[in-house]
Formats: C-alpha cells, structure tokens, sequence
C-alpha cells in the first residue's frame, strides 16, 4: 500500500515537472515569436523614410497617399514596442494598409517604377511586409498552442505554478488591411 | 501575404507539431543507423575477407603465407570511419560542391535579392535559423536543401527555378525545403549522398581490384581449392565466400534502395509543411507543374543527391506514372499525386477560412 503510494507521487511528480517544463517552453517560444515581430516591425519603420525620399520627387500628385503612410509611420514608432497587442496590432495595421495604397498607386504608374531605384525599393517593401505576416503567423500559431496548452485538463493544474496567462492573440483590427488586395509583382 | 489565419490553419498547426517532433526524432534514430550500418558494413566485408583468407591459408605449407592478422578488416573499418566523419562534418559541403553551387552572400541582381528575402521570409515563418542560400548555375527549375542541423543548414535553387517561377511560387519551393530542414530529413538525406559516394567508391576499386590485382586472389583461391581438395570441403566456408562476394556486388545496388526509400513520403510531409508555413498551398502545386513541365533533366545534380532534390532531377518519366513500379523505383513520389494534395488543401482552405471545423 506504501509503495503503491510512493509510486505514484514519484509517477505525478515527473509528469508534472514534465508538463511545467513543457509549458515553460512554449512560454519562450511566445517571447521569442513576439521579438521576432518587433524585430520585423522596427526594419519597417526604417525603410518607410527611404521609400519616401525614393518616390516624393515623383509623387507630388500623391500627396495624400504619402502623408497617411508617414502620419501612420509616425505614430506606430510613437508607440513603440512598449505598447500591449492590441494597442501595437491596431498602429501597424494602418501603417499595413498606407503602405499598400501607397504600393497600389506605385503599380498604376508604371514610369514611376522605371524611375531610380524604386522597383528593389518595392521588393524591399513586399519582403518586410512578407516578414512581418509570416512572424505574425508564427506568433499565432506558437501563442495559440500555449493558450491551448494551458487551459487543457492535465495541464492546467501546474500552469499557475508555471505563471503561465494566456498570450493575447494579434488580431487583424484595420478593415483596411483586410481589404486591401494583393498587390502582384 | 498570407491572410487566412483562421482557425483552420491553427488546427492543421496542432497536428503538425506532433508529426514533427517524432519525424525529428525517427530521422535522428535513422541517421543512427545508417552510420552504424554503415560502419557494420564495411567492418563485414574487411572482416569477412580476412576470414576467408585465414579459413584459405590454414592448409597452407610450411613457409606459406598464412593470414592471421586480419588487416583487411582493421583497414576498411578504420576507412569507413573516416569516411563517416568526413561525411558529417563535410557532406553538406560536398553535396553543394559537387552540385557547382555558389553561395548568394550580398545579392547583386534583382533575382538574388528576392531569393534571400524569400529565404529570409520562410525563415521566419518556420521559426528556424536563416539557412546559407545558394545558386546553382543550370536552367532546369529545381531545389534542394542539406545540413545536419537547423543551425547549419542550406538551401540551394538553380538559376532556372529563378527565372522561371513567380514570387510566390518560389515561397513555396523554398518553405518545402525549409521543412526539409525542420524536421531533419537533411541530415539523414545529407548523409546517405556522402555514403553512397563511398559505397560506389569502394565497389569501382573493388571491380578494379578483381580485374587488375587477379593474381593476389588467384593465389587466395587457388590456396583455398587446395586446402578444400585436402578436407573434402568446408561449406561454412563456400558460403561465407558467397555472400562476402555478393555484399561487394550488390552494396551500391543497396545503397541506391535506400536512398530510394527514404526520399518519398518525407516529399508529401515536406509538401504539407510548405502549406503550413505559406498557408498557399495552391502556390506550390503550381510551381511542381511548372517543375515537372520543364522537361530537361537537371544536369548539375549528380546521381548520388538525386534524393535531395524537390523533384526528381534525372527527369525520369517514372514519376508521372502511378503503381507499384513507380512507388518502388522512383526517388520521388507521383507529381500527380503530390499536386493532387496541394489542391486539396487549397480547397479546404478556401471552402474552410470562414468555418473552424475543417482541418
């Protein structure tokens, strides 16, 4: 009776170190996703001046369009990665959805292309927005399954030992990035 | 850019991380094995041969030569280890060298720059380092990727696939082998190229061995029919000899199969990993037409890393074809088959982006 206890506290004990570490784990994946999105944004932020040095000249019909993108640029580096989700998600989404207006106008005018370095300019651009999609879904995705994780029966007992909340998903807010269709290269 | 992030591809997520830690595994195991094959192998015929010779000479008069010390074995096992390290430390290497590959480090034209960015995206996407990208200089769309580990891993396109795909078709291509790389099929695939080289080798100097050095194993045989003659025959012996004549023979034979064997359903899984990383699956049955459609075989890809490669680069006409004698011998699995997939994922993808339960 003894060793039968014994053997199963020894049992609960190594499944629940496995199921803290697990949980621990996944907890890093959710930062290392997370850096991997701010890491992609602060590049964004960067590139957007260049671009508008590259097309002003061009562009003075566009003045609308090429203010929204620096107002939004302006704002979401404002904001910087001090934000929560939510706050940072909303700000870059309308930096998203200027800057493929502004790539949709670029297309329409096919001497601008021509002009300068504009065309590596625009491969730059759709690779960063490329990059900052594809670390979203990562993020997703690796926050998802700690999310799942940690409410999921066995799990959920040491997932208050393990500090472990639920990571806020990044959610599409602009309706405009939803709309936007896809600029073809 | 991708936007269905529903919980469609969530779903697929959950399911693929428990594929891909045992298909990590199962390659580490594999790998294991085929070194400690590998090594087995070639002890086995070291070994064996210095057997026979000894069972041969025992007979053998005063002043003869006997073989006690089993040399052969001592050497060819201490060859096969060497050879194996060198094919760790070295095979990715040597797969890219041998493929004439250059390495894209500062991109210099706009082809290479989008072929890092695509790397560099799918980098992202996958979670895994940034792979080294190379180019290889033939105009036949194809790609392949080598390494032993997620930290030293590469991904290599010919300059065809550059030209001949749009951008997002090459995101596919390269999120295919990016899962290649995930869940270390390069390792075991990286490994079994460099081995097989060595197989190969030692068979030509074997074959060169029995044409040119005939007199060292007349004498052996003829010790051994004089020996036999005495004692009416050892059968062991007979048999022995049989099946160490047949392993030199048949090993690049064997090597060949296996090679054959571990390539084809790591494509469907590489395939199913590329839709989870660019949530495009369509993109990648367009692109394996377009590779399939280029007829030539890829020149540049020699016939040792054939299993390396996205589609078969000998252009054989087997993987067109269904059935038991294209699942047996093709290094690949049938394009129509692999496309087949691909659009039904992208049809699940499409009918399910407003639906949770279709996975």
């Amino acid at each position: 009776m003894f060793i039968a206890l014994l053997v199963l506290t020894i049992l609960v004990v190594v499944w629940g170190v496995g199921a803290y570490n697990s949980l621990i784990s996944l907890k890093n994946q959710v930062a290392n996703a997370w850096k991997q999105i701010d890491v992609q944004l602060k590049r964004r932020h960067d590139l957007v001046p260049n671009l508008i040095a590259a097309v002003k000249g061009a562009m003075n019909f566009e003045r609308e369009t090429l203010e929204a993108v620096i107002a939004a640029r302006n704002q979401a580096v404002q904001v910087g990665s001090g934000g929560d989700v939510s706050k940072i998600a909303a700000v870059e989404g309308q930096l998203t959805g200027a800057l493929h207006r502004l790539l949709a106008v670029v297309e329409a005018y096919p001497d601008l292309k021509a002009t300068g370095n504009i065309g590596q300019l625009q491969e730059e651009l759709t690779s960063t927005e490329n990059k900052i999609a594809f670390a979203r879904q990562l993020y997703n995705d690796v926050a998802t399954q700690y999310n799942t994780k940690q409410r999921q029966v066995p799990t959920m007992f040491v997932a208050n030992m393990a500090g472990a909340s639920p990571a806020p998903l990044w959610e599409l807010t602009d309706d405009a990035e939803r709309a936007v269709p896809k600029v073809e290269l | 850019m991708p936007s269905h992030e529903s919980l469609v591809t969530s779903h697929i997520q959950m399911d693929d991380a428990v594929d891909l830690f045992s298909q990590q595994q199962s390659n580490r195991l594999r790998s294991r094995i085929l070194i400690a094959g590998f090594i087995a192998f070639f002890a086995w015929l070291g070994f064996g041969g210095d057997w026979i010779l000894w069972q041969a000479t025992l007979g053998a008069g005063e002043g003869a030569y006997r073989h006690t010390l089993p040399w052969f074995g001592i050497a060819l096992t201490t060859v096969a280890s060497i050879a194996t390290i060198v094919a760790w430390r070295r095979g990715p290497e040597r797969v890219l060298w041998s493929a004439n590959a250059y390495e894209v480090v500062d991109p210099v034209n706009d082809d290479e720059r989008r072929l890092v960015n695509v790397v560099e995206e799918m980098a992202i996407a996958s979670g895994i380092p940034k792979p080294r990208v190379w180019i290889v200089p033939d105009e036949d769309p194809n790609a392949f990727a080598t390494g032993r580990d997620l930290n030293t891993a590469h991904v290599a396109v010919t300059a065809g696939l550059l030209t001949q795909l749009d951008r997002d078709e090459l995101q596919s291509v390269v999120a295919h082998e990016m899962g290649h790389v995930k869940n270390l099929d390069v390792r075991l695939m990286t490994l079994l190229a460099a081995l097989v080289g060595a197989v190969t080798l030692a068979g030509d100097f074997m074959a060169r061995m029995m044409r040119g050095g005939s007199r060292v194993r007349g004498v052996s045989l003829g010790g051994n029919r004089r020996g036999s003659g005495k004692k009416g025959g050892n059968p062991v012996l007979i048999v022995v000899l049989v099946l160490w004549l047949l392993s030199w023979l048949l090993a690049p034979l064997i090597t060949r199969l296996l090679a054959l064997g571990v390539s084809r359903k790591r494509e469907y899984l590489a395939d199913a990993m590329s839709a989870q990383f660019t949530r495009n699956p369509g993109a990648l049955a367009r692109a394996l037409h377009k590779i399939e459609h280029a007829a030539d075989p890829t020149h540049s890809m020699k016939k040792g890393s054939a299993h390396l490669c996205i589609a078969d680069p000998l252009g054989r006409s087997l993987t067109n074809k269904e059935g038991m004698f294209a699942e047996l011998f093709g290094t690949h699995p049938p394009m129509a088959i692999r496309v087949a997939k691909l659009k039904a994922m992208a049809y699940n993808q499409d009918r399910g982006s407003g639906m949770g339960d279709v996975g």
